[in-house]
């Protein structure tokens, strides 16, 4: 091969490997809880703070853990695509990231309340344990209370058509 | 450096910067010194903390570290890692912690395997083959300079270029003759 292609050549490569970088969103931290129990938490409901809610409770259900918080612009994007969720039969909890009581509570109340019920974590400590980093997140958990899907940032349609709904359907038939 | 830190960690850290953004970094932050007293009672546990959240990243400014990032979540780790390292855990078990959360990604020095085998060695074999391809060239514009420096004459020219030299001393002879 000519010599004088060499350039043209790795310019190609390098221009391979920069098209796919573009491709990538390096705000998608892989999170190392896929496949791990979902952790253990114990906390107070938004609605009745007497309550508490634990992950065992939701035990036998494939359910969604959605972290929110009202201070959260993209969460009110996301926040029809989780009432569809909800309206078709997904038992979607909340939980209220950071925020404030009476905010939150007025959040919901202004935008509707999808969630079964949200447990409040104002100082984001269940967040560490969950790896949160940016809201909106969420998580699949499965029978087992095992985390098996997790989606950082809004929720959209083509997320819940192609990745979530199908696999909602696999874990509940198992 | 820790008084920056210290003042990084304070939940509204006044910035003059102006910059407002996160990515402002605890360098530039003023340093006021009574913002440090309330956490300098453990230097040595300061230090620690230092030491550890340097080598954590901050995954909402991903080029900055925990130790000094503003950001709401770094200020959370910060505060779960202090508390962590006055509970005893050792620098290991803090860094485990957060992997175990965050994934590997959260380090700035990541194990070596085969998802981080391209990111360990990959600029050392860069480099390796930069040198290489310029030693290669420096090779061949040198053995072509020396070709050029010393052309090989054949036998032939010799001859030739000895009867040109005698043919133009006569005519340069010649030539003083004429001008006489």
């Amino acid at each position: 091969m000519n010599r004088a292609w060499l350039p043209l050549v790795g310019f190609g490569v390098l221009a391979a490997f920069l098209g796919i970088g573009l491709t990538l969103n390096p705000r998608e931290v892989p999170s190392p809880l896929i496949g791990k129990a979902a952790p253990a938490f114990s906390l107070p409901t938004l609605a009745e703070p007497q309550k508490q809610f634990s992950v065992d409770d939701a035990k036998g259900k494939v359910w969604l853990l959605n972290v929110w918080a009202s201070w959260c612009t993209p969460c009110l994007e996301e926040h029809p695509v989780i009432e569809s969720l909800s309206k078709r039969g997904i038992p979607v909890y909340g939980l209220n990231y950071k925020d404030k009581e009476a905010a939150a509570t007025d959040w919901l109340r202004r935008h509707g309340d999808p969630y079964l019920l949200s447990v409040v974590d104002p100082t984001g400590r269940v967040g560490i344990d969950y790896g949160v980093y940016g809201t909106p997140e969420t998580y699949l958990i499965d029978k087992q209370g095992v985390i098996r899907f997790k989606h950082v940032g809004p929720l959209n349609p083509q997320v819940v058509e192609r990745t979530l709904l199908p696999l909602i359907q696999k874990l509940r038939a198992s | 450096m820790l008084a920056a830190l210290l003042c990084a960690a304070m939940p509204a850290p006044a910035s003059s910067t102006g910059s407002g953004t996160d990515g402002s970094g605890a360098a530039s932050a003023p340093v006021v010194p009574g913002v440090a007293r309330p956490n300098a009672q453990d230097p040595v546990l300061e230090q620690r903390l230092i030491a550890v959240t340097k080598e954590l990243r901050c995954l909402v400014c991903q080029n900055e570290s925990i130790a000094d990032s503003h950001a709401a979540l770094a200020v959370d780790m910060r505060n779960e890692i202090r508390e962590q390292l006055k509970n005893g855990m050792t620098d290991r078990q803090v860094l485990d912690f957060m992997v175990a959360r965050y994934g590997n990604f959260v380090r700035f020095r990541p194990p070596l395997d085969w998802t981080t085998i391209a990111l360990w060695f990959g600029p050392g074999l860069l480099l390796v083959f930069g040198l290489g391809v310029l030693i290669a060239q420096l090779r061949h514009r040198r053995t072509l300079a020396d070709a050029r420096a010393v052309p090989a004459l054949s036998d032939a020219e010799r001859t030739a270029l000895a009867s040109l030299a005698t043919s133009n001393d006569r005519t340069t002879q010649d030539d003083r003759m004429g001008n006489r």
